[in-house]
């Protein structure tokens, strides 16, 4: 994608634009799915939004701002699902770190390479939560159960990418 | 004054090194919640006052965002009703030759289970009032699985109730807001809920893991478990009321004993909230009082079972006796029997003409009543007789029984 070619490509960043509306419309899509419906018998998946913004900022820009606003949509996450307070954040904390850490391998790679490089962050945020999980509970949370929301947020990774795209090229000191 | 004016204004700190100090800090804030708060989803306090602020906001939002979603749902019941009409109606009338079965058997079933409470002792449980709500939102994650409905403490809600559906249990109360309240389920990671095995009358815990069956854990059974063993609450710690449908035995893919949930069966968007915080509410010695024995069904009731009230020694007095029999249009031949064997012959003869639940009482006042009102060593005697004679005038052609509430003392959870 070209610096002219994407939506708020050449412009200045604003928290809002990258930040805030992507994280409001996250927020809007998880209370969405969380009504209790069932098509065809079963419950409707619930992708876990946030871990592709994880993915999508730490991509962007190394800033100051998505550690905090991931750790406040984490919370709200814990508060909404009935979780235990800390987990999303701790989650969503470890992806948006592995994927800065290794920000420099990943952009401008192949939108498979980087869809990979998507799943394999999920994961290790998957499997903290699943870490912690089976130790404040005592007992190992079901992998099935694991295994369905893991693949729900797999297909989140157009939007992550989306996400890139727009803002990637925004600021070239960042490349 | 902007930071870029100030002294600081020339130091060049890295981006990168600035997003990994933020990073660790948001991280030990996060680690700083886990570690801190208290583990226990029923412990008061648990849930603090965050939650219930997100939860009062999301009671709203959630009630109208489910309401599309539920008038689409009931539209397209009432459309797929028109075509799916006869053979539904042929599965119905199945079904409802089967369920008057039941119900005879259940009927019977119900009036010996209060006679052998009665002549036993059980203290029974009274009734648990409840109240109906509305699921709202739904979690159903790995590592959480909750619903939020639509009554709170203003309804009388507190921590600790149990919910069900109408097919079974769904889980219990772990947070209350004025209006709303929040539902953990049993499939959560951190429920646990002490079931037994209908069959082997086993106790087990069943934990949830975040997957639709939840694990059968601390099986203790002598007997073993096969797959479609009922499952029912056991009551055991108080959490939960004894006998509550839970669900029935399968084999998970991981080789243990799981259960699947009765409460699975449909959509859990009404719920019943049961009012009930521990057995002490139950332990209240004037609701378990027993007010009335159940009319006997045998007809040759042992005399060492027999409760007090009706088990004392009968004196042989049999002027009353006689005088009741006659008055209540009993045969000669059995009006000279000896009254301890005629009464029992009496009462099978009421209770098989009448319904026990719509027997009319011992009230109609018959002459012997009187009579033996004269006499006070005839008085258990005659009482016993006054019965049957109210039974016998019961039983006679043309008599219409008034109806009578329900003094039934047990109490079967209402589903």
């Amino acid at each position: 994608m070209t610096a002219t070619s994407g939506f708020g490509a050449g412009k200045s960043m604003s928290p809002i634009g990258w930040l805030g509306v992507p994280i409001f419309l996250s927020a809007l899509a998880t209370i969405l799915l969380a009504t209790p419906i069932r098509i065809f018998g079963f419950s409707i998946p619930q992708p876990v939004f946030p871990l592709a913004l994880a993915f999508a900022w730490a991509l962007i820009r190394p800033s100051v701002l998505p550690p905090f606003v991931l750790l406040v949509m984490g919370l709200f996450l814990d508060v909404f699902w009935g979780g235990e307070p800390g987990l999303w954040p701790l989650c969503f904390l470890t992806a948006y770190a592995a994927v800065l850490a290794v920000r420099r391998l990943i952009l401008g790679q192949d939108f498979i390479v980087m869809w990979a490089s998507y799943a394999a962050a999920t994961a290790l945020a998957f499997a903290v939560g699943y870490g912690v999980m089976a130790m404040i509970a005592g007992a190992f949370p079901s992998l099935i159960a694991l295994g369905w929301q893991y693949l729900a947020t797999l297909i989140l990774f157009p939007f992550a990418h989306r996400l890139v795209g727009r803002f990637e090229d925004a600021d070239v000191r960042f490349r | 004054m902007s930071l870029r004016d100030g002294p600081l204004g020339d130091i060049k700190v890295p981006l990168t090194w600035s997003a990994a100090a933020a990073l660790v800090i948001a991280v030990i804030i996060a680690v700083a919640l886990l570690l801190t708060r208290s583990h226990d989803p029923v412990k008061a306090g648990a849930y603090d006052a965050a939650r219930h602020a997100v939860d009062a906001v999301e009671s709203p939002v959630g009630s109208a965002l489910s309401a599309p979603v539920r008038w689409t749902g009931d539209g397209v019941d009432y459309v797929r009703g028109y075509f799916f009409a006869v053979s539904e109606n042929r599965q119905l009338r199945a079904e409802l030759a089967k369920a008057h079965a039941t119900q005879d058997q259940l009927g019977a079933m119900q009036v010996e289970n209060a006679r052998l409470r009665a002549v036993l002792g059980i203290a029974t449980n009274p009734p648990l009032p409840h109240i109906a709500a509305e699921t709202i939102s739904d979690s159903h994650g790995p590592f959480a699985n909750t619903r939020l409905a639509n009554a709170g403490a203003g309804q009388g809600v507190t921590e600790g109730n149990p919910v069900i559906s109408e097919h079974g249990l769904v889980g219990r109360i772990v947070g209350v807001s004025k209006r709303v309240s929040r539902v953990l389920l049993l499939t959560d990671a951190e429920s646990r809920t002490p079931v037994l095995l209908v069959r082997t009358n086993g106790r087990a815990i069943l934990s949830g893991d975040g997957g639709e069956s939840p694990k059968l854990d601390y099986l203790r059974t002598s007997i073993g478990v096969k797959e479609g063993d009922r499952v029912l609450t056991s009551g055991d710690g108080g959490v939960f009321p004894r006998g509550l449908p839970v669900g029935t035995v399968v084999r998970g893919l991981d080789g243990g004993w799981h259960v699947a949930l009765d409460s699975d069966a449909a959509p859990i968007d009404y719920v019943q909230i049961l009012l009930f915080t521990d057995f002490s509410q139950l332990a209240q010695a004037q609701a378990l009082a027993p007010k009335e024995l159940p009319t006997a069904m045998t007809e040759e009731p042992n005399p060492s079972i027999a409760p007090p009230t009706t088990s004392a020694p009968v004196p042989a007095k049999p002027v009353p006796a006689k005088v009741v029999a006659a008055k209540a249009g009993a045969p000669k031949s059995d009006a000279s029997k000896p009254d301890a064997v005629k009464a029992p012959k009496a009462k099978l003869a009421s209770a098989s003409a009448v319904k026990p639940a719509s027997a009319k009482p011992a009230v109609a006042k018959p002459h012997a009543a009187k009579v033996a009102a004269s006499s006070d060593d005839a008085k258990p005697a005659t009482a016993k007789a006054a019965k049957s004679a109210s039974d016998a005038k019961a039983a006679s052609p043309g008599h219409k029984p008034k109806p009578k509430p329900s003094t039934t003392q047990y109490s079967d959870v209402p589903l």
